[in-house]
């Protein structure tokens, strides 16, 4: 992926050491994830014709690197999401975590990753340190290493020692989500999904995450998927993206590559906006009709 | 760290969590147990108020252990529900655990708050009605009843989890139809032998119908566990068919879930 040199020059403190790993493990070791032409569709109520949700998806992230999935509401990025993370299963196709097939090897694959969605969902009248350390115990971890480590996230996210035993509820939707966002790191993911976390927070909190979110990528040896609404963002913190419509890929390459292509097309400067309108025929704020909005829950 | 002992933490993970969750509710717990203790006395006094010490006691039996295997019940048959209802359960189930650690989890959780919620009833019951003699009961035959029955309440309690999982919204309100059908055909109050004979039929396929009727002949004639032998098979037999079965149902109902999409779709 030409992403490495690229995503470099996005960093404002490009990590030496991190590119030149980096470039090693690139040729020799499996991706991250793979998805291989993967399908998934549902059927609501008896008479309706099925929904493809994901229609022949293919998708490979290298070590280290950030994908992002853009697509406007009912594009398919959560089903993509949920099939990686093992909450639906596939109708055809493959998908491989570090080269575990996430059907035959489940429970590897369940250890090398976590989700972050869109709604924080916890036990609400539960404290974070109570909801996380649930998660700790869940994946195995040492408690007392798990509770420092659990203070010190939320700390840098911005959540004080004295707000974790207060419960959740009393949290604004931004707090919640960073706690979400701790919850998911606290297990060291080698694959982190992350489904919309910035979609609904307010501005202050929407920063907080992006930042943490750039930052995991210098610090840590995460491997991201990142869903979507915001164009900066995906430009921002993205090594390459991948455009979703109704369930299909229809364009992928680097931030920098799409826009260079778009500029080409047009003959003047071009943004990602002009990329998403330009393939998808639509604003990424426009909502696709959903199927049947009725039956959720 | 071996497999199996990561498993036992997890379901460690789940009753800590139910404990966690009991303790931040204890307003409404209190109010529960005020509730269940309330009721116990109430059904029991319409014995007293007979003037049959007979009475009495058939009814506290029934009232006291039917709160037990209610309570059981309604434990596991909420570990997918209340997940569900907090929106949790993907995370749940995407966690790195075998599917029976996180049910042992529930049912450890719920046979210990079953046995302290109902040792509340009874002392309050035995203090109110000084008259009561045990003199001539049998404890051996109520300890062996209510842990056999523990099982198969185990057994049928996955079987109701498994509801929320196959319909989103329906599954809950199934499952507390089960638990009052329950409540009717297996003679919590009266002999089953007044029923209806097609609910007859229902009251032997009931595990309560045979726990309560140990219990009352342990407790009131003081018959030995090995008299009772003919409450004592149904519900082996019930324990060791329904709680592998509900395992098995429920790694299915799972894949059913996630093939339909039924864990979840919002977001
Ligand atoms: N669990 C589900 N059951 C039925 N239909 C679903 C389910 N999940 C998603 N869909 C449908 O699949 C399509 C893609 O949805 P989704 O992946 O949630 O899109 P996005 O996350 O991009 O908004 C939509 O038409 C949606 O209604
Ligand atoms: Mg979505």
């Amino acid at each position: 992926m030409t992403a490495t040199v690229l995503g470099q020059q996005k960093i404002a403190r490009p990590n030496a050491l991190r590119g030149a790993g980096k470039a090693a493990a690139i040729d020799t070791a499996v991706p991250a994830l793979l998805v291989e032409g993967v399908t998934k569709r549902f059927v609501v109520g008896r008479k309706r014709k099925p929904v493809v949700a994901i229609s022949n998806v293919s998708l490979r992230l290298e070590r280290g690197d950030i994908v992002g999935i853009l697509g406007a509401n009912g594009s398919g990025k959560s089903t993509l999401i949920r099939l990686v993370s093992g909450l639906l299963t596939l109708d055809s196709g493959r998908v491989s975590v570090f080269g575990f097939d996430i059907e035959r090897d489940e429970l590897e694959v369940k250890r090398l990753i976590n989700r972050v969605s869109v709604d924080a969902a916890f036990f609400k009248k539960l404290s974070p340190m109570e909801n996380l350390l649930f998660a700790a115990r869940l994946y195995g971890l040492d408690v007392a290493g798990a509770k420092r480590e659990a203070v010190a996230i939320l700390g840098r996210l911005g959540i004080g020692e004295k707000r974790v035993g207060r419960p959740i509820e009393q949290m604004s939707r931004g707090m919640q989500q960073k706690v979400a966002i701790a919850r998911a790191l606290l297990t060291s993911p080698a694959l982190l999904l992350l489904d919309e976390p910035t979609t609904g927070l307010d501005p202050r909190s929407k920063l907080d995450v992006q930042t943490f979110i750039e930052e995991l990528r210098e610090t840590h040896d995460a491997s991201i998927v990142l869903t979507t609404h915001d164009l900066d963002e995906a430009e921002r913190l993205c090594d390459s993206i991948t455009v979703l419509a109704g369930g299909r890929t229809v364009v992928e390459d680097t931030p920098a590559g799409l826009i260079a292509a778009e500029a080409r097309r047009m003959g003047r400067p071009a943004t990602l906006h002009d990329v998403f309108m330009t393939h998808t025929g639509r604003s990424l704020d426009d909502d696709v009709e959903e199927g049947e909005a009725d039956d959720i829950e | 760290m071996t497999t199996f002992a990561h498993e036992l933490k997890a379901s460690y993970a789940f009753m800590e969590r139910n404990f966690f969750l009991t303790r931040r509710y204890w307003g409404w717990e209190i109010a529960f147990l005020v509730y269940s203790v309330a009721g116990a006395l109430s059904i029991s006094l319409i014995g007293a108020d007979q003037g049959s010490p007979r009475l009495l006691l058939l009814l506290m039996v029934g009232a006291i252990f039917w709160n037990y295997l209610s309570v059981v019940f309604s434990w596991i048959a909420e570990t997918i529900s209340v997940e569900r209802w907090e929106g949790t359960l993907e995370y749940t189930m995407m966690a790195p655990i075998r599917r029976w650690s996180q049910l042992l989890g529930s049912v450890l959780y719920a046979m210990l708050y079953g046995l302290i919620h109902t040792a509340v009833i009874l002392v309050v019951l035995i203090l109110f009605f000084p008259q009561l003699d045990f003199t001539g009961a049998n404890p051996l035959t109520v300890v062996a009843f209510m842990l056999l029955g523990s099982f198969s309440f185990v057994g049928i309690g996955m079987i109701a989890a498994i509801l929320p999982l196959l319909y989103v919204e329906r599954g809950a309100q199934m499952t507390f139809v089960l638990q009052s059908c329950l409540l009717l055909v297996s003679g919590v109050y009266y002999s089953i032998d007044i029923l209806p004979g097609w609910m007859q039929v229902l009251s032997h396929l009931s595990p309560a119908t045979y726990v309560l009727d140990g219990v009352r002949k342990g407790l009131i004639d003081g018959a030995p566990v090995t008299a009772l032998l003919g409450d004592v098979w149904p519900l082996v037999v019930m324990g060791a068919v329904l709680i592998p079965f509900g395992l098995w149902a429920f790694g299915r109902a799972e894949r059913y879930a996630k093939r339909t999409g039924k864990l979840k779709r919002v977001g």
